[in-house]
């Protein structure tokens, strides 16, 4: 999928600005951004809810808005969170869907049972769409993205509205699509979820794109290659000991006291150099018992970008 | 129409196909939603009390042929129930799509607006039709009872326009439907429109004017009624009163014009309200 100086204005409000951005391949792609910024637009300029002001949305070199039918023939999307004619039951809005989508007769049945089991919904599938919750029926459409096995999938927010159970489901059901072969678009405010599920990220601010690149290199980008750790300690630590001892070990930047029992500590370096100051410290008897990142990388990343262009 | 094929070996169908799709997952949620059985309810109640009317009072003007029965039963209250149908069925049939987000669950698939609007459309004309053939059956079997199986050939045609009329009404408040992201109002503007502001115009427009409401489309449909009417009325009709101070002229359309009257209505708001859905945006 590929947007070429995608801008969208509704007067002199520019939602998004000529926006490029090429992603190819078999990945998972988060796609941050503040409130507002121009994550949702952009999702809706790609699958026809919405027009753009100028510029392209191109799906395998397809212009969605000049060709639809061929450009979302292997995009399955959820945009917001969709509502289904009431009166109809899973089962026959699953089934309007795959017949629109051109499944082969033969396999309806057997791909509305997947999807529904896929998103744990076999008891409810043949229920009153008006019957069901909030979340039952993002889980719905959730299933009817899935139902044409799309190489392209465009999820916005899939989450949202979703109780933690149901949020930690829809995570789960997005980790097992991306073991397929298919290319997944998924916007959400949730840094954890993106960290979790995807392999790159693209932020966008102010209709802008901030930066698109792999969560780590993006992380190793913005942090200049510094990590923070808490360490949880079971005593209060001696500041000497700190300032003589754990500052100095290698590629460690700074050592401070947080509080009575956290040790905060900044070092330079991937992993195992992580791991390696975590053997000096449970070496030095000082009463370790946990040892986690202050923030997450992508984190840190992100409200680093975010900030500088407000 | 063009098919295309996508990676994953899925045919998407031609257009008109996915017309068809909609138009039947479309009748199925009209037919089992509440708004068709409280229409189907108030055309049996519509139909209940005329019955009544019939058979307790007795009335001259319904009894004294087969002609008068139908006209004065079915071309009195006919087109009332066809403006209810276009109100309950094509009411927020387009901007329900946007406020209830239903837009959201079929607009981003590989199917042109176009065929979601005339999918639409049709299952509402179809849904209505149940109701208009309800109300027809009552009808018939009412006059068949008074005036045995001889059913005048001028209730056939009467028959023929009200559905004609019916696919009018719908092109126009499918039309409004597709000017406002509001369901409540597309639905309130349609009514006011066709219950109150359609005739009251009519009226001011040919009585106190002198002007013939060639334009509105409540006018042309009164060839349903006036059909059933021997000889048929008067194109212009002047009346003095007060010793011809006061002069009061009513309009009657005739066939060829009211038929072309109900064709440009469905022709220009099909259009202008597919054009409107075309372009509306899902903000």
């Amino acid at each position: 999928m590929e947007s070429a100086k995608l801008t969208k204005k509704y007067g002199s409000f520019v939602a998004v600005s000529d926006l490029n951005l090429r992603i190819e391949g078999s990945k998972c792609v988060g796609f941050l951004g503040p409130n507002g910024a121009g994550k949702t637009t952009t999702l809706k300029m790609f699958t026809d809810l919405i027009r753009p002001s100028s510029g392209e949305a191109l799906i395998n070199g397809v212009n969605v808005h000049t060709d639809k039918k061929k450009a979302l023939a292997s995009v399955g999307a959820l945009i917001e969170t969709p509502e289904i004619y009431p009166s109809l039951t899973p089962r026959e809005a699953l089934m309007m869907i795959a017949e629109i989508r051109g499944v082969p007769k033969a396999e309806r049945s057997k791909r509305i049972e997947e999807a529904v089991s896929e998103v744990r919904m076999e008891e409810w599938i043949d229920k009153r769409v008006g019957k069901l919750s909030k979340g039952m029926k993002q889980r719905i459409c959730i299933a009817s993205a899935l139902l044409s096995d799309p190489t392209i999938l465009l999820l916005d927010e899939p989450t949202n509205g979703l109780d933690p159970r149901g949020m930690s489901e829809v995570r789960d059901i997005v980790k097992s699509l991306k073991r397929k072969e298919r290319l997944i678009f998924m916007s959400s405010h949730i840094l954890s979820e993106v960290s979790e599920v995807c392999d790159e990220v693209a932020m966008i601010d102010h209709g802008k794109l901030v930066v698109y690149d792999t969560i780590s290199n993006v992380s190793a980008k913005v942090s200049g290659g510094e990590n923070i750790v808490d360490v949880g300690l079971q005593r209060p630590i001696d500041s000497e000991l700190v300032t003589k001892k754990i500052a100095t070990l290698a590629n460690v930047v700074t050592a401070e006291i947080k509080d009575d029992k956290t040790l905060r500590i900044n070092f330079s370096g991937g992993l195992d150099v992580q791991e390696r100051i975590l053997s000096d410290l449970v070496r030095m008897n000082i009463g370790v018992i946990s040892y986690r990142p202050a923030s997450s990388e992508l984190e840190d990343a992100y409200l680093k970008l975010i900030t500088s262009t407000l | 129409m063009n098919e295309t094929k996508n990676v994953s070996e899925n045919k998407v169908p031609s257009s008109l196909t996915q017309v068809g799709i909609t138009m039947k997952y479309t009748f199925l949620d009209y037919f089992r939603s509440r708004r068709f059985f409280i229409l189907l309810v108030i055309t049996l109640l519509i139909s209940a009390l005329l019955t009544f009317r019939v058979g307790y009072y007795r009335p001259a003007t319904f009894l004294t042929s087969d002609l008068s029965f139908y006209s004065g039963w079915w071309g009195m209250s006919v087109t009332f129930v066809i403006v209810l149908s276009g109100i309950f069925f094509g009411g927020d049939a387009i901007s329900g799509e946007f406020q209830n987000k239903t837009g959201y669950f079929g607009v981003p698939n590989p199917i042109r607006r176009s065929s979601i609007y005339v999918g639409k459309w049709l299952a509402a004309f179809i849904a209505a039709t149940v109701i208009l053939v309800v109300f027809t059956a009552i009808t018939v079997g009412n006059g068949i009872y008074y005036f045995g199986l001889t059913v005048p050939y001028q209730f056939a045609l009467s028959v023929l326009l009200a559905w004609f009329y019916l696919a009018a009404v719908l092109g126009f408040t499918f039309f409004f439907s597709s000017l406002f992201k509001s369901s409540s109002i597309s639905i309130l503007v349609t009514a006011i429109l066709f219950l109150f502001a359609f005739t009251l115009i009519e009226t001011l427009v040919a009585d106190l004017v002198q002007i013939e409401p060639w334009f509105i489309l409540t006018y042309g449909a009164g060839i349903i009624g006036n059909i059933l009417t021997v000889p048929y009325p008067e194109h212009v009709h002047t009346q003095t009163f007060g010793q011809g101070r006061i002069t009061l002229t009513t309009y009657n359309a005739t066939i060829p014009e009211g038929i072309a009257i109900l064709g440009l209505y469905f022709i220009i708001t099909a259009v202008l309200g597919l054009v409107l859905f075309e372009r509306k945006e899902f903000t």
